[in-house]
């Protein structure tokens, strides 16, 4: 497989090393008081989809970037590559605010929460159909490429 | 006509061999000679050699039956002792002189095979013969059945030697790779080149040009072999072509990787490479591989002179050699009419055309008879054909009978990505599906276009489009002028009624019986009967046998093929040596091995080294006259405690961590506290996994307000460090801190004992203060030393003993050795191996790699009390889990035979007294045992439950494989110096 690293461009999956889901980067707070559970969930609760995962990948023989890229596991197409730091620092810019709020209203971080709760679901849920339409794409694109070369 | 082509029998004129260049080759002890661009098959002929190896089940004699890498048959060994290649196709191995080659699958001689007695009892050898007899008792299998069914079937045999041939590996790139240099291939590779593509073109024969060189056909009006070589000196003049012969592309995969072996050399004791292993990247690649002609199943349908008619050709055309004297040619297509014509004008007899078409209009060349709606039933000839006997009774004789049963395109590369193949009636054959691996253009025979001017073409096209799809403007060649020969095929699997003995998998010895009776057990799925019978299982994987085995298997069922279905083919599409896997990465070339900075010393200081992960250490020193390895470790234990010892300790893993937040960060990644750490001390820290078990452990410096230096166990230097990355990038990304890992920029040495610190007050520069006041224990700093040295110096022990460890810039590493050794002299100082390092930290108590297995926890350490439960770290939330804070957990305990003599086993377990050893009575294990000169007396560490309390309990330490049940005290896990006087002295 070739990953296209954000900064080195196109690389051999033999300079990376895999940990997994990508969910590893959302931690949850130690201090929240589902904490056992959530920690419970958060490192071995796994989906196994055949389809798109996002995955991290750690470029242990080039940069030591680690990276969430986003691969079809039935085809090994790979979607998207973004540095996990900057999806990483979205997450907790998020979180911060939400702290933020904590501090100054009870009542409002609750409604705060629950609207970057839905917030973030919009965007993941825009962010897939993203994916998928640009894999459906490249499907549909490859197969008129395919009868082309049977014609 | 030369010496050499008299004593070559069946050799007549014409091919691509040089008649100049004679070799000289043994078969079977016997001496032969060919010439060069032979093929060892085409030499055997050639000498009139047509019995060449023994069937795989049945020993039935077996000859020649392709010119191609799909050979089932003619599988020898090639080469002696060490160079011994078995199970090598003479079809594809190229001649030299001095080639020595056996046949396989033999007991006693080729001609006289005792085995053969399996051909008489075939009645009962049919599929699932194994499975079924050799199945009660289970026990029987491995030691008994296997060995002898192995021996009697196997094919060539290893060596036994270590391969004296260099292998290697290497990476290729280019826009367009050309898998195939026929027709197609070469009008792809042209026009692609001419296009301004990158090409690499790949064949797997050592002569290039395809089927080119195996018909007499006309191209722009030259000979087909002339007009091959024409494109190949064009290509071969442009830059931006590779041409790669000898190199068979065997898969396809992720993201235009294509996996090439190419047989660069013959073995070669000078060590020439011999393969290569070529990781081919191509932006697009063009498939042109072919097709494989695949014969027609009837009784005895095998004796050596059975050939695929399109192999006839090869050989007559190419080679020069007439596979016999007089042909029958047995066709269901007009392909197998041109051989015909080819004989002919070669001069070679035809006794017989023998087409299973009643209504086609063929003329055949003038005198030979034709028979057409005919099939053959059956052949006589046991170590060679003699005569065929077709369905209206007639004998017709032969030495040698041309079948073709049609082409099958050789789609395999296009299985590599889940394509799966669709049947065409057209053409009698599957050709490739949707799913091609990315990129891939599939063109000529192997995508179903059967004739030559098509060929041309299409290959011409495919690599058009490579141009296009790759934003270059495709150049135009004019399409060569050709014929487009006729190909018109009715499909006629096998004869029927004509089943004895009828092979479809000729290396397999499977044949029509066998998939009747598959069918009739109930394997009918496709997949089902190539494991049932194991059809297309062998190394050939069914090249010429998978289409003919389908079609008879639909036929029995009733079913159309395309309803029938296909196996799909996986890589390797011809056999790739492990060798050439391993490349270069062989015995001490697996891996690099890293060498300590004092590692010149040590050699010539004696020092025995023991692997560490890729490191190598001194494990001792022996001293003259110290004959057992105990003898040096227990001097050099003594010694540092006595006085001074000093140890390499640069393998330990070395992480410089920087920044602003570089505190909250190890706060984060280690369990205990890290905030509060003055600049100028060291503190120990212990790293939890997420899941709450022990990481790693190791000690972290304050070298300054925002600089620390981590050191890691020598083992998981790598992993730690991938997991800061990760903690650092994944986790905290907002704290502003970088981490480089510098195990390799610094040497380090551990000086012990209680004269350490005078050792060092010579080496330091004035000015520079170590006393316990100035440097107390865990002190850390940097200091000038051998008149202007910069090094790192930390009061830190893991002996127990008063001691520092000084780091200097790995360059000086050598020369720190040596000043260390020179400034040591007068207090006896002593160079100690890991051996005496481990004796100390057991008698000290501190854990190590085998307490800290990953299945263990702080609390077992008896360093619960070290994870803060005020902060944030990874592993503190899960090491709560109630399972991991039990009452009656393991916890560390040290212990000592009761009767000292005795030694102890490490991994033994803790059974009490009385109490039968069995898992359900395990309470615990040892996990590290020592001998204490100090003690005199085996010591240990292990795991107990509820070992807090039970110091001065006695147990039984059992190990059931080293046959040891002794009785053991257990006790507090510190044996020496447990107040810790020594280390703050």
């Amino acid at each position: 497989m070739i990953i296209n690293h954000p900064h080195l461009g196109p690389r051999d999956a033999s300079e990376f090393s895999i940990l997994g889901d990508a969910s590893l980067i959302n931690r949850p707070d130690w201090q929240a008081g589902d904490a056992d559970d959530a920690f419970y969930s958060y490192l071995y609760l796994r989906d196994n989809p055949a389809g798109l995962h996002r995955e991290l990948w750690f470029h242990e023989q080039g940069d030591r970037s680690w990276l969430v890229v986003t691969r079809d596991t039935v085809t090994h197409a790979i979607i998207d590559v973004a540095l996990a730091s900057d999806i990483a620092k979205a997450a907790t810019s998020k979180m911060s605010k939400v702290n933020a709020g904590k501090k100054t209203a009870a009542k409002k971080t609750a409604t705060k929460k629950t609207a970057a709760k839905k917030t973030a679901a919009k965007k993941t849920a825009a962010k897939k159909t993203a994916a998928k339409k640009t894999a459906a794409k490249k499907t549909a694109a490859k197969k008129t490429a395919t009868k082309r070369d049977v014609t | 006509m030369s010496p050499a082509s008299l004593s070559q029998k069946n050799r007549i004129t014409g091919g691509l061999v040089d008649r100049d260049q004679p070799l000289g080759f043994r078969f079977d002890g016997q001496h032969y000679t060919g010439f060069a661009g032979d093929t060892l098959a085409s030499a055997l002929l050639a000498n009139n050699v047509r019995l060449v190896g023994r069937s795989f089940k049945y020993h039935r004699p077996r000859g020649i039956l392709t010119a191609g890498s799909e050979e089932p048959n003619a599988l020898v060994t090639i080469g002696d002792g060490a160079y011994q290649d078995p199970n090598s196709r003479a079809t594809t191995a190229q001649l030299f002189d001095g080639m020595t080659a056996k046949s396989q699958t033999k007991m006693g001689l080729l001609s006289f095979d005792l085995m053969a007695v399996n051909d008489l009892l075939s009645p009962l050898l049919g599929a699932g013969f194994y499975y079924k007899t050799f199945m009660w008792p289970a026990a029987f299998w491995e030691k008994i059945y296997e060995p002898i069914i192995r021996k009697a079937a196997g094919l060539g045999s290893l060596s036994g030697l270590a391969d004296p041939d260099q292998y290697d590996k290497g990476y290729l790139h280019c826009d367009l790779l050309v898998i195939g240099s026929g027709p197609s291939g070469l009008m792809a590779a042209l026009v692609a080149a001419k296009s301004g593509l990158q090409v690499i073109l790949a064949d797997e024969d050592f002569c290039l040009g395809g089927r080119l060189n195996a018909e007499r056909q006309e191209i722009d009006g030259m000979e087909s072999a002339a007009f091959a070589a024409l494109c190949l000196a064009q290509l071969a003049a442009m830059d931006n072509v590779r041409i790669l012969s000898k190199t068979t592309v065997f898969g396809a995969f992720d993201h235009g990787c294509y996996g090439a072996l190419e047989r660069v050399n013959e073995h070669d004791a000078n060590g020439a490479i011999r393969q290569i292993f070529w990781h081919i990247r191509s932006q697009r690649c063009v498939l042109a591989a072919g097709a494989t002609e695949r014969p027609i199943a009837f009784s005895n349908n095998d004796r050596p002179g059975v050939m695929l008619a399109g192999a006839v050709r090869t050989y007559v055309n190419r080679f020069g050699v007439a596979p016999g004297k007089r042909v029958a040619i047995f066709t269901n297509n007009d392909d197998g009419w041109a051989t015909a014509q080819d004989l002919h004008a070669a001069g070679v007899e035809i006794t017989a055309i023998i087409d299973s078409r009643t209504d086609i209009a063929k003329t055949s060349p003038t005198g030979v008879p034709t028979v057409l709606g005919g099939q053959i039933v059956n052949t006589t000839g046991r170590l060679g054909l003699r005569s065929v006997t077709l369905n209206n009774g007639a004998h017709i004789p032969a030495d040698c009978l041309a079948i073709s049963g049609g082409w099958s395109p050789t789609v395999h590369l296009t299985c590599h990505q889940r394509g799966r193949p669709v049947w065409n009636d057209a053409i009698a054959g599957f050709v490739p599906g949707e799913n091609l691996p990315d990129g891939m253009i599939v063109t000529g025979a192997a995508n179903g276009v059967m004739t030559l001017a098509s060929c041309l073409q299409s290959g011409l096209k495919a690599g058009q489009q490579a141009a296009r799809d790759l934003d270059r403007k495709p150049a135009v060649i004019k399409a060569p002028r050709a014929a487009d020969e006729s190909f018109a095929i009715q499909p006629f699997w096998h004869v029927k009624g004509s089943d004895k003995k009828a092979f479809v998998d000729f290396q397999n010895d499977v044949g029509v019986k066998d998939i009747k009776q598959s069918h009739r057990e109930g394997f009918r799925s496709v997949e089902h009967l190539k494991r049932y019978t194991t059809l297309g299982m062998a190394t050939d994987q069914g090249k010429i046998a998978n289409i003919p085995g389908l079609a008879i298997l639909a036929d029995i069922s009733g079913k159309t093929i395309a309803e029938t279905g296909t196996t799909i083919f996986r890589p390797p599409y011809t056999p790739v040596p492990i060798a050439a896997f391993a490349g270069r990465s062989r015995g001490k070339d697996f891996r690099p091995t890293r060498l300590t900075p004092s590692h010149k010393w040590a050699s010539a200081a004696g020092a025995v080294f023991v692997e560490t992960g890729a490191w190598l250490r001194a494990q001792w020193y022996p001293q003259t006259g110290e004959s057992e390895w105990r003898q040096s470790v227990d001097r050099e234990v003594l010694a540092t405690r006595a006085s001074v010892g000093i140890c390499d300790v640069t393998t330990l893993g070395k992480i410089d961590i920087q920044g602003r937040d570089a505190a909250a960060f190890l706060n984060h990644v280690y369990a205990n506290g890290f905030a509060k750490l003055p600049v100028g001390k060291t503190r120990y820290g212990l790293m939890l996994r997420e899941d709450g078990m022990v990481m790693d452990d190791g000690t972290t410096a304050r070298l300054g307000e925002t600089h620390y230096i981590m050191t890691t166990t020598t083992a998981n230097a790598v992993g730690v460090f991938r997991h800061l990355e990760f903690c650092r990038q994944c986790l905290w990304p907002e704290l502003d801190v970088q981490l480089i890992s510098v195990t390799e920029q610094y040497a380090q040495y551990a000086v012990a004992g209680p004269n350490s610190r005078r050792l060092l007050e010579k080496l330091i520069d004035s000015g520079e203060d170590i006393s316990n006041e100035a440097f107390p224990f865990m002190a850390c700093g940097e200091i000038s030393i051998c008149s202007g040295v910069k090094a790192r110096l930390f009061r830190i022990s893991f002996s127990g003993e008063l001691a520092f460890e000084i780091a200097v810039p790995s360059r000086y590493g050598d020369a720190m050795i040596r000043a260390l050794m020179a400034a040591g002299e007068e207090f006896g100082a002593t160079p100690y191996g890991t051996e005496a390092l481990g004796v100390m930290r057991i008698e000290k108590g501190h854990v190590a790699g085998n307490e800290l297995n990953g299945q263990t926890t702080a609390r077992q350490m008896g360093l619960g009390r070290m994870v803060s439960q005020s902060k944030d770290s990874i592993g503190l939330v899960l090491s709560r889990r109630p399972e991991l804070v039990r009452d009656d957990d393991y916890e560390l305990i040290g212990l000592k035979p009761v009767n000292s003599d005795q030694p102890l086993i490490a991994g033994s377990h803790f059974i009490a007294i009385g109490a039968s050893p069995v898992a359900k009575n395990d309470e615990g294990w040892v996990t590290s045992i020592a001998y204490s000169p100090h003690l005199k007396s085996a010591i240990g560490l292990g795991y107990i439950r509820r070992g807090n309390n039970r110091h001065g309990d006695i147990v039984r330490a059992v190990n059931l494989l080293g046959g040891q049940d002794i009785k053991v005290e257990l006790c507090s896990p510190h044996f020496i110096d447990p107040e810790g006087t020594r280390l703050h002295g």
